[in-house]
């Protein structure tokens, strides 16, 4: 007791307090700026909190979550039977982005080693500058792009009844995921150290030599992460893929079907659907399942990543 | 010795390939979107004028102007800039002034790279399930720029870390010595060496909050109103929902009107990055430590 009082002498006289205005000020600050800290966590489990207040009570009441996973009939607006089955959307939101992947990957890898390894100088700093320009263009713009220009050209070019299908959104979310997916390349390749390089070249190696035997090795779950967010944007990218794959629920057969996707089913339904009716909670449901689904993906490419910082 | 031999060209010629190829993928993916951005101008120019910019869309949103479109996208951006920009500036002095390098900061940015990669849809969810209901706002610029602001936060908050991080630690020593509290030394000395790096994140955020959709559909954004919002509890229009609403929702359109639409909202997402890219390397010309 009288160790704990002895500190209290000295801060009577004042000469040791630092307690002054200046650091109640900094005591205050550094709660606020704490507080900005954690607002990221705070929102993250108030989305999921909120579309699982909003979606929850049918999933355990009324859905059959056997149902909602393998039937192919979303027909939610059926006065007599109502059917949740978002298997054809899944299957839609599935056969979109891979095929935007299959676009994407190529390209945007084949990029960034370009830009990354190959070029150098103005060039490389003007070609970064277009890719970042190319990333920033609205996705609203792009569903609009599908619907006016690559409707058409694909209705001309394949001969086809419909040209808002899964050919359509699938390079419209390509081009739209690539530049993403550059930027985050080019960034996994940059962080390999100039000295893996220099001691390849010191060995006689050529430049493709070095890239593909030294840096491609190296930076591969960099790679692995630029991919893995790709297809996370794939995923959950909304008004391209509402505009330009047709939205009829579908399971695809052929790159010319039209498919409806997930988001989209979200984004054109909502609007038309009663706060707190079951075809309102279901919307819901979908959006828990896709805030799950992109967790997952955005975790998976942090630990990948990370991976290639420690080793 | 020192003569090229048959091995050496072979591996000249194969590398060659490949940097070629590579180039090609480069052009490839650029090309599509130069023809993209040359229809958009070609066939949405000549709607462009003084007229179309400044009043009111008429005869059922088939001709006239995009004004309330733009006065909305204007609303919608200051109010979730209002939010977003305090809320990322102090997350970013948070994790570059004061946090460790531990669990609890890992958590942290987990959190925020899933704030920017959950999908847009399900913000709007979260803003109908938040704001409109829970809170009350109804739809209205509030609840929508709130949605924005929270979908857009990360934005800010990579932006001013990278340039607090930027900031040299020498700096915050020196000015520690002098026995200044940590919140004087942020304030006077790694604020004001940060504060054009926070501002290209600032333009950046401003392109991406104008060009976002889905999170304002159901949020606050209408597809038409006869007057201009007056607060932030009424509804408004927003350009970039304006294109999807004159593209898909209203029959009989021109078809110059949405690549008018369009091009407007592409040219000042556009302008807006070139800024925040231009005054980026200016800066690094600029900087001297």
């Amino acid at each position: 007791m009288s160790a704990a009082k002895r500190p209290m002498v000295a801060r009577e006289r004042g000469d040791f307090d630092r307690r002054n205005a200046d650091w109640y000020i900094d005591r205050l600050v550094q709660g606020l700026v704490f507080l900005g800290g954690i607002s990221a966590i705070l929102f993250i489990i108030g989305i999921f909190v909120f579309i699982a207040k909003e979606g929850l009570g049918f999933v355990i009441d009324t859905l059959d979550l056997t149902e909602f996973f393998t039937s192919k009939y979303w027909e939610p607006s059926d006065e007599e039977a109502p059917e949740y089955g978002i298997l054809a959307l899944i299957a839609g939101t599935a056969s979109v982005t891979g095929l935007a992947m299959v676009v994407a990957i190529p390209f945007s890898l084949g990029a960034a080693v370009y830009i990354g390894e190959f070029a150098t100088g103005k060039t490389r700093e003007s070609l970064k500058v277009l890719v970042e320009l190319l990333a920033a263009i609205p996705s609203v713009v792009w569903g609009f792009i599908g619907l006016s220009i690559m409707n058409p050209l694909i209705i001309e070019l394949f001969d086809v009844p419909v040209g808002l299908n899964v050919l359509n959104a699938g390079i419209i979310l390509g081009l739209m995921a690539a530049p993403i997916m550059t930027s985050i390349a080019e960034d996994a390749l940059k962080a390999v150290p100039d000295r893996y390089r220099e001691a390849a070249e010191a060995m006689g190696a050529t430049r493709w030599q070095v890239i593909y035997k030294v840096v491609l090795p190296a930076a591969k779950n960099g790679l692995l992460g630029a991919v893995l967010l790709g297809v996370g944007r794939g995923f959950g990218e909304t008004m391209a893929v509402l505009m330009a794959t047709g939205h009829s629920v579908n399971i695809p057969t052929s790159i010319f079907d039209s498919v409806r996707a997930l988001t989209a089913t979200i984004a054109a339904e909502l609007g038309e659907t009663a706060v707190g009716s079951d075809h309102y909670s279901a919307l819901f449901t979908i959006g828990i399942f896709l805030f799950i689904i992109t967790f997952v993906i955005n975790l998976l490419a942090d630990l990948v990543v990370r991976g290639v910082r420690k080793g | 010795m020192f003569e090229i031999s048959a091995l050496n060209q072979r591996n000249k010629k194969v590398e060659r390939l490949f940097r070629t190829l590579f180039l090609m993928m480069v052009l490839l993916l650029v090309l599509p979107v130069i023809v993209i951005l040359a229809t958009l101008i070609i066939k949405g120019g000549p709607i462009i004028s003084f007229e179309f910019l400044f009043t009111s869309p008429t005869d059922g949103m088939t001709a006239g102007g995009i004004l309330p479109a733009l006065i909305g996208t204007v609303w919608l951006v200051s109010v979730a800039l209002l939010v977003s920009v305090p809320l990322g500036v102090a997350a970013a002095v948070y994790l570059n002034e004061y946090a460790g390098n531990n669990w609890f900061t890992r958590v942290i940015n987990l959190a925020i790279i899933n704030l920017a990669g959950v999908p847009s849809i399900v913000h709007a969810l979260f803003g109908v399930g938040a704001f409109v209901i829970f809170f009350k706002f109804g739809t209205s610029i509030l609840a929508a720029s709130l949605t924005l602001a929270i979908m857009t936060l990360p934005v800010v908050i990579v932006a001013t870390r990278e340039s607090l991080a930027a900031v040299p630690m020498a700096f915050r020593e020196a000015c520690w010595n002098m026995g200044a509290t940590r919140w004087q030394t942020i304030r006077r000395v790694v604020l004001p060496n940060a504060v054009s790096g926070i501002l290209t994140g600032v333009i950046l955020e401003v392109s991406r909050t104008a060009g976002e959709t889905a999170p304002i559909m159901f949020t606050g954004a209408a597809f038409f109103l006869p007057y201009l919002p007056e607060s932030i509890f009424d509804q408004t229009m927003a350009l970039s929902l304006h294109l999807f609403v004159v593209s898909t929702q209203v029959p009989g359109v021109p078809e110059a009107l949405p690549y008018g639409v369009a091009l407007v909202l592409v040219t000042m997402v556009l302008i807006m990055n070139s800024l925040s890219i231009a005054f980026r390397v200016y800066l690094r010309g600029k900087k001297k430590w």
